[in-house]
């Protein structure tokens, strides 16, 4: 309760005072806000949280390092290649470790099912779900606010990760992005954040559902690695079963099977918004097609264009799991235990 | 008081899961301020009534009306007056007894300062401010209870729901909870539901209760009432030790008016009455020159009440 000592206009006075009051007035929180507070300070403290965005940090830092290390010096570089150098960085590999988009894509997944897979369970089997049910506030703040903190904490590690990554570029090239390349990188990071989001809405949509939190990892997981590992396996299985009749139908074929993927559809996303080159996601031109082709970069406008279904596919996923979660959330019964 | 109107209305109210009735058309009314124990045994629908009445399940048909509110329609305005203990109340197990109720008054939209003033006066309540600080975790069972009880208050309810509230607690903790809720009911006019199997507890501290058997209500009342409606006016067993107690004696006994029949066993007689005669038979005794050793009216407890319910469902 210190008295300002300096002579204050009145006017200014008042305004200082209602500032102070404001600022020692203690708050009420809307519910939602304070839920999503608790979830993120409970994901903030948890070791599972911590663990997994730490080997998130510490792996693509890694992929950065060991491109940066691999760097030639005195090689010599086409026009292209010297132009988008800086977005290279999270493409190229050099040869031990794989690319960091390559790495975002393969764990991002395991973040997004490492914080999902127990959300409502864990409410359930502490019986701390229906004590927050019986207070005031609607069903849906509680799978909300989850996924809310969630996804807070993955974009906000995404971006850090993704800055800090360039920074790191710029200090040890030299090589300064242009604002097309770092537009670039921010929509790619995007791109993560909504790759994520999906495999966190699915997780959520296990834990819904099923009734240990056991199944629901184990779920989640098989998911994840059945895409990763045998999907591309089943694939040519059925495309070859299927007998194409030339190889473009083959490739075209392959691409849309393919695309059912999550990891799929991100590969294909970022690696067109990174690589301006890319000038088609499919993986077969005719020579009709190639003939009047300009071999020139993209412009960011048309690098998005271009990968448009692929993210209109990605959100339209993570909403569709997110959506059946939700409808499911919302009419379980709730017992307590 | 004005003419009472009821702060919990069940109208009809039935609840089906398939094919399955849980709640059997329901009627029950509950009044402000009185302390009504929901009694029957596990299964019998009383978790689901009150889920019901929180807006937490949907009845199949039927009205829930809470402090004038619909149940189904508006939940969060009921839920703002209705405060529920589960029967397995569960904490966040790494935050503190205080934390935990912080949380619980942010999300009924309390300030800081509020959730903090009134956690502190309910944690003292309950007794236990003294582990505050410690995280749920280390609270033992019946901490835990007392814990949930003070985080119900936290809104400061106008309806108490507490399921099962003593289920795992010692007699003594038992005890001590009931007491407390008894004694925050009449201070703050507060109307208590309470559901529970252990029929000493709920005659203790209940003003009325209400019977559950397969989803259906089958007797309501005080405890007195529910007793009178059973057994009749006969409702009244007297028993008599005297010695010695020979035939002579119970040939008297018997001939006193309103009494409707006498057994007994060595020294031991067992009277059932229309009417309370206790006062002919120690008469009858003394003048008989046997020796009155004990007279002892029996009333009827929940105990038999009970049991007397399900002995008449068996045999039906």
């Amino acid at each position: 309760m210190r008295e300002p000592s300096l002579k204050l206009p009145a006017g200014l006075r008042s305004s200082w005072n209602r500032l102070l009051a404001a600022r020692k007035k203690d708050r009420a929180y809307h519910p939602f806000d304070a839920m999503v507070r608790k979830e993120l300070s409970d994901h903030l403290r948890s070791w599972r949280t911590n663990i997994l965005v730490l080997l998130m940090g510490l792996t693509c830092i890694a992929s950065i390092y060991a491109v940066l290390n691999g760097l030639d010096p005195n090689a010599d570089l086409d026009d292209t290649t010297k132009e988008f150098l800086f977005l290279r960085l999270f493409t190229a590999t050099d040869g031990t470790i794989p690319p960091f988009i390559t790495f975002v894509g393969f764990l991002g997944p395991l973040l997004g099912i490492g914080m999902g897979f127990d959300a409502i369970q864990s409410e359930r089997s502490r019986g701390t779900l229906s004590r927050t049910l019986a207070q005031p506030i609607p069903r849906d703040y509680i799978i909300t606010s989850k996924f809310t903190a969630s996804i807070a904490i993955i974009g906000t590690l995404f971006f850090a990760i993704g800055l800090l990554v360039m920074a790191l570029g710029i200090l040890m090239t030299g090589i300064l992005p242009t604002p097309e390349q770092f537009i670039r990188m921010l929509l790619f990071l995007a791109i993560a954040v909504v790759y994520v989001a999906f495999w966190l809405s699915l997780s959520v949509l296990f834990s819904v559902r099923l009734k240990s939190a056991a199944t629901s990892a184990l779920c989640g997981l098989g998911l994840w690695i059945f895409f990763l590992v045998f999907y591309s396996i089943l694939v040519n299985v059925i495309v070859n079963a299927l007998a194409p009749p030339s190889e473009y139908e083959y490739v075209t074929w392959t691409s849309w099977f393919m695309r059912i993927s999550p990891n799929y559809l991100f590969e294909e996303a970022t690696r067109t918004l990174l690589i301006p080159e890319m000038r088609t996601v499919s993986g077969f031109l005719t020579l009709e097609q190639a003939y009047g082709a300009i071999p020139s970069p993209l412009s960011i406008g048309q690098s998005l264009l271009l990968v448009w279904p692929q993210l209109t596919a990605l959100i339209a996923g993570a909403l569709i799991c997110y959506g059946i979660a939700y409808a499911g959330f919302m009419r379980q019964e709730i017992r307590s235990r | 008081m004005t003419a009472r109107e009821p702060i919990i209305r069940l109208t009809r109210v039935t609840k089906m899961y398939g094919e399955y009735k849980a709640v059997d058309n329901l009627d029950l009314s509950i009044y402000p301020g009185e302390i009504f124990g929901l009694l029957g045994p596990n299964g019998a629908g009383k978790s689901t009534t009150i889920l019901m009445l929180l807006g937490l399940s949907e009845p199949t048909s039927g009205s829930v009306r809470v402090s004038g509110l619909d149940s189904v329609r508006q939940p969060i305005l009921v839920k703002r007056k209705v405060g529920y203990l589960p029967d397995d109340v569960g904490f966040y197990e790494d935050r503190t007894g205080l934390e935990n109720l912080l949380y619980t008054g942010r999300l009924n939209r309390l300030t800081d300062q509020e959730a903090l003033a009134r956690a502190e006066k309910w944690l003292t309540r309950v007794g236990i401010d003294y582990a505050k600080d410690k995280p749920v975790s280390s609270y033992s069972r019946g901490m835990r209870q007392r814990l949930g009880l003070a985080d119900v208050l936290m809104k400061e309810p106008d309806v108490l729901i507490l399921d099962e509230p003593t289920l795992g607690l010692d007699p003594d903790g038992m005890r001590q909870l009931l007491d407390l809720i008894k004694t925050l009911s009449r201070e703050r006019n507060m109307t208590v539901l309470l559901s529970s199997h252990h029929l000493h507890q709920v005659q203790s501290i209940c003003d009325r209760v209400g019977l559950f058997v397969q989803g259906k209500l089958v007797g309501v009342g005080s405890i007195a009432e529910l007793s009178k409606s059973l057994f009749g006016e006969d409702a009244l067993r007297i028993e008599c030790e005297a010695s010695p107690a020979n035939e002579a004696l119970i040939e008297q006994i018997r001939g006193i008016e309103g009494v409707a029949s006498v057994e007994h066993q060595d020294n031991r007689i067992i009277i059932d009455a229309e009417r309370d005669v206790t006062p002919e038979i120690a008469q009858t005794v003394v003048h008989s020159g046997a020796q009155l050793r004990e007279l002892k009216r029996k009333t009827f407890g929940l105990d038999e009440i009970y049991y007397r319910y399900f002995e008449g469902r068996g045999s039906a």
